[in-house]
């Protein structure tokens, strides 16, 4: 199975860098639902810009730091 | 599996289950004059109703009222979408059949069937979609 977006992220990491944060912790944060937290760490759900600016302001990082675009393959 | 995925599948479920039965009974009260003379119209209803009911009871039985967050609302658009399409070709058929005059019979039954499938085809997408992702 692809994986259906180029968005990798580093939440995964940033979580247990901060504190082992839970799924649960994060999601409840961002306002939506633990599933949704789950399908963002896998790469199966690209979240809105919006959200994507609240992880990074949970994690106190730049946006860049939690998700990155990967290079298109020549 | 998220409180909307559960409703997800119980949709397509009962979209398959449901027309399956209802065709069951109608081939077995079909008169020896023709499918086209079978009374179709209490079925049809008791099947639609029985859809709705269905529905009802095993979403209450999965779970209560729920968060939608944007990736549900956004499954939830892809589903609508990929049923109304297949509902708007599908729906050609009855429109055919009624420009040809056929019975209402094959009228009613080819809208039930495009309304099944509809509702079939949005269920799978959201299914689809929960589990890998889009």
């Amino acid at each position: 199975m692809g994986k259906p977006t180029r968005v990798t992220n580093s939440i995964r990491a940033l979580r247990f860098a901060h504190g082992e944060m839970t799924q649960a912790d994060l999601a409840e944060r961002i306002g939506v639902t633990r599933q949704t937290v789950i399908a963002i760490e896998q790469g199966r759900y690209s979240p809105t810009l919006e959200t994507a600016f609240l992880i990074a302001r949970v994690f106190a990082v730049p946006l860049e730091e939690v998700f990155q675009y990967a290079q298109e393959q020549s | 599996m998220s409180y909307l995925e559960k409703r997800a599948w119980i949709y397509g479920i009962v979209a398959i289950v449901v027309p399956v039965a209802y065709a069951v009974v109608l081939l077995a009260r079909r008169p020896a004059a023709g499918l086209a003379d079978t009374h179709y119209a209490g079925p049809m209803l008791v099947a639609v109703g029985a859809a709705i009911l269905l529905n009802i009871a095993a979403g209450s039985l999965v779970g209560g009222p729920v968060r939608r967050d944007e990736r549900d609302k956004a499954i939830g658009r892809l589903g609508e979408y990929a049923g109304f399409y297949v509902m708007s070709i599908a729906a050609v058929v009855p429109l055919v059949l009624a420009m040809r005059e056929a019975p209402y019979f094959w009228v009613a039954n080819a809208l039930y069937l495009a309304l099944s499938l509809a509702a079939l085809v949005s269920s799978a997408v959201k299914i689809v979609a929960y589990r890998r992702g889009f």
